[in-house]
Order: structure tokens, then C-alpha cells, then sequence
């Protein structure tokens, strides 16, 4: 009973962690050690190794918009309605244009068909005829002239492989295939 | 003098006078006046609600009420709705139906909320009740078509059938071939929730058209828009209808034919349903939209010019609900137009998107507010919110019961002063003199807990999460509410201090609901030692509390009062607070 130091299992709290949720659905990766870093927490007489939060999570920044279970409060069959609806009402795809530098004209793809980056990219490379490269998060897009890029919601040129699938597709305005040295600009970690 | 006049009126007198008071409350003040009155009282109570199916056991039940021919029951904490309480955490009606089948051979109404019923339960109430006609399973689940064809099979007198939201293994859609044909009484039949694209097409028919008495019919998306026509030529006189799928290739006939079957409903006042609206078919409704008092369109993403469209034929509309694509255009549209609006539900249609997808903002519901004098209920999703519009929409409408304000992004602060929403949410229980239900959103800090509890005397149900500064925030609320049944709290700072204070007050709420919260598990040993007729329970899915130490937070805490001690159908992740050592487990 007694003597764990402190209430967290810092090292293989992930590993061990039951989630909550349905099985298939997204992993929800925060809540828990949000809870340990409340204020009140830290300020209570947990002993030394007591109830502070997990030490990563203090210092690192905050995953961007990771969902919180049960927030905002919507009963699951709208939530599920909202998911259907948002997969058929936009006409059953996210159709983006794709252009290749050099290429005379432009073509269009689907991104919903694809389930990740390696389907798109080989979709992309059979479409246009070459090769994009290995990814690698350092190093981009190497072994190429070519560097998949895409505008996003903001406007920005980002390298195609950086966030999460799910992110991608719906951030994703326009591909790019860049070539030459501006696409070796891109993937060489500068 | 009294006695003298209690004995002075025979037993069946008294019977027939208290068969005439129907409230709950009211009858259990009856039943307190003296011994004779609560004797007579219990043998003549038909209907008994119970709140929460662990405050009490069934025998106790039966034993004080032996001629009950109404339940209602609800299970599990209202954040079950929000994915909050695990599975396996409780609420199963097969007890209370076993020992209700040997009680009560004259049952006729189940009603239950957040109640986990199987096949078995459904299997047992077609057998047991002879005389049974009422069921409504309102978001509950754990039971498949099979269990209800069991129902529809037995229930020679069924009136009311009702799944109003819930989870049902959908099997096949050929349960409702189950209804013999000699099965005439059905006056409501809801079977919206279910999930199967096929429906027993050829049987629902045949069922609407021989129940002349049919007021409200809610049909599933299995249901195509083509055969809706055909239904309502054979149920006239309904009252309620939920269209199933509302969307076809827009063809004339098609339409006409539509139309028309509308416009041969002369009682239709309430509508639902409508998945995937074609917009080009909703004109078919303008014959009967004059006369709608309700209309449900929660799930229909049309847009904001096809809803004002829609809502400006209907201006004797008291009840919408409806997706954020309505917008603060079509809200003010609404405003003009509905002036016997009294209760108005907004929820969001891309509710987890980082930015807003439409342009509805806290105008839209100050213009309501302002517009609809009858105004009662609100649950409102946006993105931002003030406190100047807080204090509008409360000195507009002090005659609001229900505020429900969901700010999507938690602790969102006023977006003109970038404040605390402490002084807009402290106008609204302020002014707002019979408020019963509040849920709060935004930033909040102890102080509007501080209103809470000195304006909120007639607040029965309060919701907060991501709010309050420390244990003041949580003292003000049990100290001052006086009318409180239920808290739920999630993700606010509270913790030992204020439930301690305050426990005595638990005893008179029906339930105390607190997650990610600050409150210890030595706290919640003492509070389940001290307090014998609350079950505090302790949900934790990772690991037993006390694997660590005392003061370490529990993960989630549901504490509710009872007579009937702790319960013993617990999950393995739930542990009750008991006696001195040991945690009942």
C-alpha cells in the first residue's frame, strides 16, 4: 500500500496509460497530466516527491490542440453525426490542386482517399512521373531534385510529412512539387 | 384536534382526494403530515421517480410503495454524457426489473435515464407485465433489436415506445415485424436512434397505418425521403414527427407528393429529424410551418439563408434547435420573427476546429434575448463572449430557468476586455431570480462562484468546469446554493478544504460530481467515514487510490446521498469510501 514516492509513474505513464474513449478513436494524449499541474497541486503537502506534475510536461510547450476528453460537452451520436456530415458534405473528398514546377498544367487529387503520406506521395510520384526522396524529420525530402510542399491555412509553403496526417488534410490548400534548388533549400535543414 | 380530523374522513375518501395530487413533492409531504396519511398515501402512490437508482434499493422501493404502476429511474452522473464515466461504472436496470417482475404484476411504465438495460431486462419486462404500455430509454444502452422485438412481440397494450438517444446494437431492422397485427394502441413510437440502414420499410407501414391513435412518430435514418409521404398518409393525425434522411435528388413529384402529405397533417406541431437536409425540399413544409411550436434541427447543416427561410414561416415557434450555421443573422432573423420563442438550443458544428467555421458570436444571442420575451431555456456553443453581453442578455431576460453557455475554448476570457466573466455570469444569477440550471464556460475566477451563491438561492443544477482559483470558489457554491441537487465539476482547482466544510450539505443534494479536480483521497476516507448515508466513490482506471499516498488527488469522485448503503456492483476501477480501515471494494 505505502510507500511509492510520489503519485506519478513519470517514466511509463504514457506506456501504461488506459484512455478513455472508444477504441479506433484518436488518442487523447493530455488531460492527465494537466491535472497534476494544477496550481493547488503543486502548493499541497504531497512530501517531496509528492504530487508534483510530470516534469516534461512543465517545461515543455503544450501539444498544439490536442483534444480534452469530454470537451466541449457534446453528447457522442453529434459528434458522430458532425464526423459524417464533414466527411459526405464535402462532396465525399478534399480535392487540392497539385502543381509541379516545370509541369505544363496542373492536376487535382483527392486527399481523403490517401490514409497517410506514403500513399499521397506515391499517388503524387506515379502522377508526375519521379521521384520525391526519403523523408527523414531532419533532413527533409533527401535523395531528389524534388521537395513536396503545401500551402496551408495560413498562407505558409510548408514541406509535406512535418504534422500529423489528420492535420495535414485539413490544413492543406495547395500542393507544390518544388524542384532544383529551391526544393534543396527546403530539405537540407537549413 | 388534528388526529380527530384525520380518522373523521374514511381511508377511501382521503384515497380518492390524494389520487387527485399528482406532484412528487407534493406527495411526500403527504405522506409527512401524520402516521394514517403516510399509510394511506403509500398504498395509493402509482408513480415513483428515483433520481438516482443507488440512493435506494428495490425492495425498499417495494416495500414502502406495494401498488406502483409508474417508475422512472435514472442512472449514471450526467457527465456520463460527455464520455466522464468510464464504462462498467453502473447504472444496470436488471435488478430493479427482477424484483419489480415479482412486486408489481401490474407495472405499465418503465421510464429510464443513463441506465444500462440488456436484452435480458427488456426480455424480463416483456414477460413479467401484463398490463405493460409505457417504455422510454432515454440515452441509455447495452440492448439490441432482439430485446425489443421481445417487447414489441409480447406488449399486447404497448402505447409508448421511446429510445429517445439511445445506444442500441441495431441487428436487423425486422424487429418491427415483432408488433402482432393485432397491436392497434401505439401512441408513440421513437425509434430515431437507431443506426441500421434498414428498416423493416413494409412493417413500420403497416404499424402507423393500424394505430390510429399514433401522435408522435420519430423515424430513423434508414428512413429515404421518398417514403416519408407514404407514412404520413397513413398517420393524419400526428402530432410529432421525425423525418428520417431529408435529402433526394430534388424531383417534382417527389416534392409535390411530399407537400402534400404535410399539408394533410393538420395537428403536426413538432418537427425533428432531417439528416442531410436538401434545402430545395424544406419548402414542402411551409403548409404546416405556421402551426409549429417545435422544431428540431440539430442535425441539418443548411446554411443560414435556408434556415432564416425556413424559421421566418414559422412564427409560433417556442422551441429551436438548431446547428451554429444558423449564425447571429439568422438568430436575429429568429428574433423578429418568433416571439413566442422560449427555449433555443445552438449547437456547434465544428466544434473541434481551432477557428470559428461560421459567424456566430454572442450577438446572436443577445439579439434573442432581446427580441423573445418568453425566453426560458438556453444552451448556447460559441467562440467568444463578454461580460457587457452577459449583462444584457441577463437584464433582458430575468425570466430565464436554464442558461447553458458553452464557450468552446476553455478559460476564454471577455474578448473586448480580455477580463474574467466573473460580472456577465453574476448578472445572469442575479437577475435571473428562478434560474435553476446553470453551466459556465470562459474564464472564471472565484468571484463569480461569490454571485453564485448569494444571488443562485433558486439554482438546482450547476455545471462548471475550467474555473475558480481555490477552495473559496467551491465553499461559495455549497454554502450559499440553497436549492442545490447537483454539482458537477471538471478541471477546476478545488479540493479538500471546501467538501469538508461543507459536507453536511452533500446530504441534502442528490449528487456531487468532481474530475481532475484537487480533492485527496485522505480527504474522501474521511468524508466516506464521517458520512454514512453518502457512497463516496472514488473512479480511478490506472491504479487503486491508495497505491499512493493520502494526499495525492483522486482522478474522479461521485458522491451521492443514499439509504441504501454502498453499492456492490462496482467495476474493479471504482471504490467506495467506507468504515474506519478498509476501503470497500
Amino acid at each position: 500500500m505505502e510507500g511509492s514516492v510520489g503519485c506519478d509513474n513519470d517514466l511509463n505513464l504514457r506506456a501504461t496509460e488506459l484512455r478513455l474513449g472508444l477504441p479506433g478513436t484518436e488518442p487523447v494524449s493530455i488531460v492527465r497530466s494537466n491535472k497534476r499541474s494544477l496550481q493547488q497541486v503543486a502548493d499541497d503537502d504531497c512530501g517531496v516527491n509528492g504530487c508534483k506534475s510530470d516534469d516534461q510536461n512543465e517545461t515543455a510547450p503544450p501539444p498544439p490542440k490536442a483534444q480534452i476528453v469530454g470537451w466541449p460537452p457534446i453528447r457522442s451520436y453529434r459528434k458522430n453525426n458532425i464526423q459524417t456530415k464533414k466527411n459526405e458534405s464535402e462532396g465525399g473528398g478534399i480535392y487540392v490542386k497539385v502543381s509541379m514546377d516545370g509541369a505544363p498544367y496542373l492536376r487535382k487529387i483527392d486527399l481523403k482517399i490517401y490514409s497517410g503520406y506514403p500513399e499521397l506521395l506515391q499517388a503524387i510520384e506515379n502522377m508526375f512521373k519521379f521521384t520525391i526522396g526519403e523523408y527523414s524529420e531532419r533532413e527533409g525530402y533527401k535523395g531528389s531534385d524534388y521537395a513536396p510542399t503545401y500551402e496551408d491555412k495560413d498562407g505558409d509553403w510548408m514541406l509535406v510529412g512535418d504534422v500529423p496526417w489528420e492535420m495535414f488534410i485539413t490544413s492543406c490548400k495547395r500542393l507544390r512539387i518544388m524542384k532544383g534548388s529551391e526544393a534543396r533549400g527546403l530539405g537540407c535543414g537549413v | 384536534m388534528q388526529k380527530k380530523m384525520a380518522y373523521s374522513f374514511p381511508d377511501e375518501v382521503l384515497e380518492q382526494v390524494f389520487s387527485f395530487i399528482q406532484s412528487d413533492k407534493d406527495r411526500n409531504a403527504v405522506s409527512l403530515v401524520c402516521k394514517s396519511w403516510d399509510e394511506i398515501e403509500r398504498w395509493c402512490r402509482r408513480k415513483v421517480f428515483i433520481g438516482n437508482c443507488y440512493a435506494v434499493s428495490p425492495r425498499m422501493v417495494i416495500r414502502r410503495f406495494p401498488e406502483v404502476r409508474s417508475i422512472k429511474l435514472k442512472g449514471k452522473p450526467h457527465f456520463a454524457d460527455f464520455n466522464l464515466v468510464p464504462d462498467g461504472w453502473g447504472g444496470y436496470v436488471l435488478p430493479w426489473i427482477a424484483e419489480m417482475a415479482g412486486a408489481y404484476p401490474w407495472l405499465e411504465e418503465i421510464r429510464l435515464k443513463r441506465m444500462v438495460v440488456t436484452d435480458e431486462s427488456l426480455e424480463l419486462i416483456a414477460k413479467s407485465f401484463k398490463n405493460f404500455k409505457v417504455l422510454v430509454l432515454f440515452s441509455c444502452e447495452g440492448f439490441s433489436t432482439d430485446g425489443l422485438a421481445a417487447i414489441a412481440a409480447s406488449c399486447k397494450n404497448l402505447r409508448e415506445l421511446d429510445l429517445r438517444e439511445s445506444e442500441v446494437d441495431d441487428l436487423s431492422g425486422h424487429w418491427l415485424a415483432h408488433f402482432p397485427e393485432t397491436c392497434t394502441s401505439l401512441v408513440s413510437l421513437n425509434i430515431s436512434c437507431l443506426r441500421s440502414d434498414e428498416v423493416s420499410f413494409s412493417a413500420l407501414e403497416r404499424l402507423v397505418g393500424r394505430c390510429p391513435n399514433l401522435r408522435s412518430l420519430r423515424l430513423n435514418r434508414a428512413v429515404t425521403l421518398d417514403k416519408i409521404a407514404n407514412i404520413l398518409r397513413r398517420a393524419p393525425q400526428l402530432v410529432d414527427f421525425g423525418t428520417g434522411y431529408y435529402a433526394a435528388e430534388l424531383q417534382p413529384d417527389v416534392f409535390s407528393n411530399l407537400a402534400g402529405a404535410f399539408s394533410s397533417c393538420k395537428e403536426l406541431k413538432s418537427l425533428s429529424g432531417f439528416w442531410d437536409v436538401v434545402p430545395a425540399y424544406l419548402p414542402a413544409l411551409y403548409s404546416i410551418c405556421p402551426r409549429l411550436t417545435s422544431l428540431n434541427l440539430s442535425y441539418a447543416t443548411i446554411q443560414s439563408p435556408d434556415l432564416i427561410k425556413l424559421v421566418s414561416h414559422c412564427p409560433r415557434l417556442q422551441r429551436l434547435l438548431v446547428l451554429d450555421y444558423v449564425e447571429d443573422s439568422g438568430l436575429e432573423e429568429l428574433a423578429s420573427s418568433c416571439k413566442d420563442l422560449q427555449e433555443l438550443r445552438v449547437f456547434p458544428s465544428d466544434p473541434f476546429g481551432a477557428e470559428p467555421n461560421v459567424s456566430l458570436t454572442e450577438q446572436g444571442l443577445v439579439a434573442v434575448s432581446l427580441g423573445c420575451p418568453k425566453l426560458r431555456s438556453v444552451l448556447y456553443f460559441c467562440r467568444r463572449m463578454s461580460n457587457a453581453a452577459l449583462v444584457t442578455i441577463a437584464q433582458n431576460r430575468p425570466n430565464l430557468t436554464r442558461f447553458r453557455l458553452c464557450i468552446i475554448e476553455p478559460k476564454t476570457p471577455d474578448y473586448l476586455t480580455l477580463e474574467p466573466l466573473d460580472v456577465g455570469f453574476g448578472a445572469i444569477v442575479e437577475h435571473c431570480k428562478d434560474l435553476r440550471r446553470l453551466s459556465l464556460s470562459g474564464l472564471l475566477t472565484d468571484h463569480v462562484f461569490e454571485y453564485i451563491g448569494t444571488y443562485g438561492k433558486k439554482l438546482e443544477m450547476l455545471s462548471v468546469a475550467f474555473a475558480g482559483d481555490s477552495d473559496l470558489g467551491l465553499h461559495h457554491v455549497l454554502s450559499g446554493c440553497e436549492s442545490l441537487r447537483k454539482l458537477e465539476i471538471r478541471d477546476c482547482p478545488f479540493g479538500d478544504k471546501a467538501l469538508l466544510a461543507n459536507a453536511a450539505k452533500l446530504e441534502t443534494m442528490r449528487s456531487l460530481w468532481m474530475s481532475s479536480c484537487a480533492v485527496s483521497f485522505g480527504a474522501c476516507k474521511l468524508l466516506g467515514q464521517k458520512m454514512p448515508k453518502l457512497n463516496v466513490e472514488v473512479i480511478d482506471e490506472t491504479e487503486p487510490p491508495d497505491s499512493r499516498p493520502e494526499s495525492c488527488p483522486v482522478d474522479k469522485l461521485y458522491i451521492y446521498r443514499s439509504v441504501a448503503g454502498p453499492r456492490f456492483d462496482m467495476p474493479p476501477f471504482v471504490w467506495t469510501m467506507g468504515e474506519a480501515v478498509r476501503i470497500l471494494h
